[in-house]
């Protein structure tokens, strides 16, 4: 199907996919340790610091390598598991209905209804701080907000004719899940799916502001904004690059879901 | 009774039973964590005798089911209770947090909510233009910056850079509604480009998805103006999935924006639930929990009761 | 604009100190300080607005509760202590005229200023002290001062206008500790959460954590103190945000502006720093009692790792002097002059972890709670003990709940003291062997002797020898690493003037010293 990619497409991919390489070589990519000292602070782009140097003098260049792998596997794998979390339970929530969907409905509701950052604080200061603890709050935090918009799209298909006659016809739960809510609901949740995936990664850097997130000296992006929001008073560009490098990976992850997202609508209306 | 009434009267039952499970969750939350509002008072202060005369003056020595009951008790009969830390009552130090943080959501929505469907049906009306790519990366780029930065940014740039606002938003009561509306511009321009995005990029995804039912084809086959078939046909059975994205961003702008009322200084009702957490204030706790749950419950209610009442086959299942 | 810095008057005062030249020290200062504030006559009036950290959505008005810069300040605004501490860290009268101890400093007494009223009208007399400080003793007392009170017995009236503090041992600092913020006195009988002072100003308005309005109080009785008509006090924890209301003209003072961008503020226009060196300093503070931490070779060898001049200039921007891994600032007159300066040293601090014989990881537990770039310091120290081949491990904690649950409960930390006008009071409240903030768990009989013996002695060259090797035995063997010592860092708009430079608490008495100029 490539060759019927819009350019912006292949943009976004060609992007993902750099993202991800880096993600998994950026390491040995890096010229200096992720930790080590190298220079002065926020020093100025230059050939030994390509990105310039960080608020204790740390290649920003190699923090961003390292971090690649951290940012985008954790916000991927928390991504990832709120999907499969919140979309199933939404479904069942929708198909089923009755007391099965008041149940989740009000848990979703009592979850959703504490502050999430309020949430995170508490369980993450009893809890142990590892990245599976930190991977599992971020996926069940976010898996409230899929868990929503599953059963709000999923309530519209399932009154829908098809899904009726499929019912009547004796079919079985899964295969109504999967066969005919899921290709009909899968738009606006792959839209959904991008977006999360950035908040993901913003949620991290949150995290790290409150002091939860990932344990320095490890670099995280959203990490990397926060230590370095400082030097925009002074005009520096510094905190720009982790953030750029969050946008540009938004950007690029988004673009792909929009043209998976055309492609599903297309499949359907054609 | 009216189906609709029927569902509202249970959903509001079920509701108070989730705003029960939730001070239930929040006061066990406050016990489990370390520490106590004697130790977090003094901090690094304390000394042994201090925080046992804070706890027997408290009464923190009795079991914690008993000090639950005590605060249940109290807020059937209306009581919020008095705070731990500066022994004010509880309703006195909320109710104007509340109001100052609901003007804040509500001047931002007001700003954020019509711009994002205006931009989303634009978006579907010039669909692939230059417009929609435009709106896209703009959104993107938007949501992709932590709030705190964002919040940084505009200060620099419009309040230090180019002076047009202020930078902080400390309103007090007594205050008129232009002056205020003058401090809130920086936090309100914050929130409109965190939540505009995400508004509006749902909105334009559900359009487009009934954009390519059938029946839109056939009104395109009719020959009807794109602009007519995005509003008067696709647009209504679309609402649903749009104004469930609306309510989720309302109620982060209630809910979510301790981070922007950090950054801006803004006497919210987040900043307060934060502070009362650090200092383990738990009657000041549990009446932020409250608010926050009850408004949340609410602005579901009515999601769930407009998309009924947009969709009327959810109206009358099977 | 400019950069006020002091600390020229503070060295030459090392030298005059122990001596009866000390009280006329201030004469004799050619001092910066002095020609400027003169500079721009004081002018009446105005409304000031300053812009604080250390607030709280549950802050109280009540002083036993406070800990935090916010309501210190607020503090100083409504109410007066007995004493007040000058430039020159001296103890100067404030409600008390005068006072003096009994030879063998077990029994102090103090007569009090006559004629002074409270904000409701009533003059102040002997019973309100008695009532003021009883508030923050005894065992129902929630005070934060309850701590460093325990030596009082008793507290009487002995004239209307005269109290006597009776101590169960001598005590030659008594006047620095009756300076402490919580010990403002109020109206016998009357409400500590709505309390009633004779300050400089009347609180009109007490939102906690948002802001505090105050009005001048027309009958304030100290000379030429009390300028503005009204000042407002605006609860600002973010430091970013502080400067920006600082530079927009929103606020005319903020404290604590972030050490990295102050040089920015100090060039931009309409705005100037105020550089105050002080006698806070931030330690890592190792439990002597849990290994491997309890074995001396480890903490030499921690202490011999660390690269003070580069955190001083990463993490403080300069704003401050290496510290000397002991608390005494150099401006303190029992400050030990001869002790060597520990350098950065990978070798020896080998050497010592040779002798130490441990292996592993040794873990750090900060927070930026204990003190803004802990964290960043951390990570700096960490690189300065691998150079010597050490692991050292930094662990992040939340912010929340750092003083409770990790400060003297895990075995390495990050820590910070503000500073205390007195060294018995720095050395009594955080190296006794039964001090309630003694957080490196070090007891040593021999070390608390020795403070016994200084805190009686009234003779200050025998005192200056006994804090002298107390100093040096913590130098040596103590649980503490401190590799700098703060300034305390302000900003103002241009056209405010009348800062007060005191090195301990400083700044918290702002509110009455400042003053528009005509600029």
């Amino acid at each position: 199907m490539t060759h019927r990619m819009p350019w912006s497409a292949r943009l976004g991919l060609a992007l993902t996919l750099l993202f991800v390489l880096l993600a998994l070589v950026g390491p040995w990519l890096a010229p200096y340790d992720e930790a080590a000292v190298v220079g002065d602070v926020w020093e100025p782009f230059s050939a030994a610091y390509p990105l310039g140097t960080d608020q204790l003098g740390r290649d920003m260049l190699s923090r961003m390598l390292y971090g690649a792998r951290r940012t985008i596997g954790i916000a991927l794998a928390a991504t990832c598991l709120s999907f499969a979390l919140g979309t199933t339970l939404g479904y069942l929530a929708a198909t089923l209905g009755g007391w099965v969907d008041a149940v989740l409905s009000r848990l979703v509701d009592t979850l959703m209804s504490i502050p999430t950052l309020i949430f995170a604080l508490v369980v993450l200061a009893v809890l142990p701080p590892s990245v599976t603890v930190l991977i599992l709050v971020m996926a069940v935090l976010d898996s409230t907000r899929v868990f929503r918009l599953a059963r709000a799209v999923a309530m519209d298909v399932v009154v829908l004719e098809f899904v009726e006659a499929a019912r009547l016809r004796g079919e079985s739960l899964g295969w109504i899940v999967l066969r005919e809510i899921g290709p009909n609901t899968l738009p606006p949740l792959l839209a959904e799916f991008g977006l999360r995936f950035c908040f993901a990664i913003l949620f991290l850097s949150s995290l790290s502001f409150l002091g939860l997130g990932i344990q320095p000296p490890a670099a995280d992006w959203g990490g990397m904004v926060r230590d370095n929001a400082n030097a925009i008073a002074f005009g520096l560009p510094h905190p720009l690059v982790p953030a750029a490098a969050i946008a540009l990976l938004t950007v690029a992850v988004n673009l792909v879901v929009d043209w998976q997202l055309r492609r599903a609508t297309a499949g359907r209306g054609g | 009774m009216h189906p609709i009434l029927a569902l509202v009267l249970r959903r509001l039952a079920l509701g108070a039973l989730s705003l029960w499970a939730v001070s239930l969750l929040i006061f066990a939350g406050t016990e489990i964590l370390p520490g106590d509002v004697a130790e977090a008072m003094l901090g690094q202060s304390a000394t042994p005798e201090a925080v046992a005369a804070i706890r027997r003056e408290l009464g923190l020595d009795r079991p914690a089911w008993e000090r639950y009951l005590d605060w249940l008790v109290g807020l059937l009969q209306g009581d919020l209770g008095t705070s731990y830390a500066n022994r004010m009552p509880v309703a006195e130090l909320v109710g104007e947090r509340l109001a100052n943080t609901l003007f804040l959501a509500g001047v931002a929505a007001a700003v954020a909510v019509p711009l994002a469907v205006g931009l989303g049906i634009a978006a579907v009306r010039w669909r692939e233009s230059v417009l929609d790519r435009l709106l896209s990366a703009m959104t993107l780029s938007a949501i992709s910056m932590p709030e705190f930065f964002i919040g940084y940014a505009l200060i620099y740039l419009f309040a230090v850079t180019w002076p047009l606002a202020p930078p902080i938003a400390t309103v007090y009561p007594g205050m008129d509604l232009a002056a205020r509306l003058k401090v809130v511009v920086l936090p309100v321009a914050a929130l409109a480009l965190v939540t505009v995005a995400h508004m509006m990029r749902m909105t334009r995804a559900a359009i487009l998805n009934v954009m390519e039912s059938p029946y839109i084809e056939t009104a395109e086959l009719k020959g009807l103006a794109r602009s007519r078939i995005v509003l008067r046909h696709a647009l209504p059975n679309a609402l649903s999935p749009i104004i469930n994205v609306i309510v989720i961003n309302l109620a982060y702008l209630v809910v979510g924006v301790v981070v922007v009322e950090v950054v801006f200084v803004y006497p919210g009702l987040g900043q307060l639930m934060v502070d009362a957490v650090a200092k383990r204030d738990v009657p000041l706790v549990q009446a932020c929990g409250m608010i926050f749950a009850a408004t949340y419950i609410l602005l579901n209610l009515t999601a769930d009761v407009l998309a009924i009442l947009t969709n009327p086959r959810l109206l009358h299942p099977r | 604009m400019r950069t006020t810095r002091q600390p020229l008057s503070l060295r030459r005062r090392t030298f005059l100190q122990g001596s009866a030249l000390a009280g006329t020290a201030a004469l004799l200062l050619p001092g910066l300080m002095a020609s400027r504030v003169r500079a721009a006559a004081p002018k009446r009036g105005g409304h000031l607005v300053l812009a604080l950290d250390g607030a709280s959505a549950t802050d109280s008005l009540d002083p036993a509760t406070y800990t935090a810069t916010y309501m210190q300040t607020v503090g100083y605004q409504w109410g007066n202590c007995l004493v007040e501490i000058d430039e020159q860290v001296q103890p100067i009268p404030e409600l008390a005229e005068s006072w003096e101890p009994t030879p063998d400093a077990t029994k102090w007494v103090f007569k009090l200023r006559r004629g002074v009223t409270f904000h409701n009208g009533k003059e102040m007399d002997a019973e309100d002290v008695v009532y003021s400080i009883d508030h923050h003793r005894g065992p129902e007392s929630k005070s934060g001062a309850k701590g460093y009170l325990t030596m009082i017995k008793a507290v009487k009236a002995t004239d209307k206008y005269e109290v006597t503090f009776e101590l169960d041992s001598p005590y030659a600092d008594l006047p620095y500790v009756l300076s402490d913020y919580h010990l403002l006195i109020v109206p016998k009988g009357s409400d500590f959460t709505r309390p009633i002072g004779t300050g400089p100003f009347v609180i009109k308005e007490f939102e906690p954590g948002v802001r505090t309005f105050a009005e001048r109080n027309p009958n304030y009785w100290k000379e030429g103190r009390g300028w503005v008509d009204s000042i407002e006090t605006l609860a600002i924890n973010d430091p970013t945000a502080r400067i920006a209301a600082l530079q927009a003209g929103q606020a005319h003072f903020v404290n604590n502006p972030d050490p990295k961008t102050a040089k920015l503020l100090a060039r931009a226009p309409g705005v100037k720093l105020i550089d105050v060196p002080g006698a806070g300093h931030r330690t890592f503070a190792m439990r002597t009692d849990t290994p491997p931490f309890d074995n001396n070779h480890l903490r030499l060898a921690l202490k011999w790792g660390i690269d003070r001049e580069e955190i001083l200039t990463k993490v403080l921007n300069g704003f401050g002097r290496v510290g000397n891994d002991q608390p005494i600032p150099d401006f303190d007159p029992f400050f030990n002059r001869e002790l060597p300066q520990r350098t950065f040293d990978p070798e020896k601090a080998a050497f010592h972890w040779k002798k130490a014989d441990i292996t592993g990881k040794i873990p750090l537990h900060v927070a930026d709670a204990a003190w803004t770039g802990a964290v960043d310091a951390a990570q700096l120290y960490r690189e300065h003990l691998a150079k010597a081949g050490i692991e050292l491990e930094v662990v992040r904690e939340p912010n929340d709940g750092y003083w409770s649950n990790v400060w003297m409960k895990k075995p390495f930390v990050g820590s910070y003291w503000g500073g205390r006008p007195t060294a018995d009071l720095m050395l009594s409240v955080a190296y006794r062997s039964d001090a309630p903030w003694n957080e490196t768990f070090w007891k040593r009989p021999e070390f608390d002797r020795l403070l016994d013996q200084a805190r009686g002695e009234l003779d200050p060259n025998k005192r200056r020898e006994l804090y002298w090797e107390a100093q040096r035995m913590i130098w040596q063997e103590g649980g503490e690493v401190i590799p700098v010592f703060n300034n305390h860092l302000f900003g103002a708009r241009d056209n405010v003037d009348g800062f007060v430079p005191v090195p301990v608490l400083t700044g918290l008495r702002a509110a009455e010293q400042l003053y528009f100029t005509d600029r």
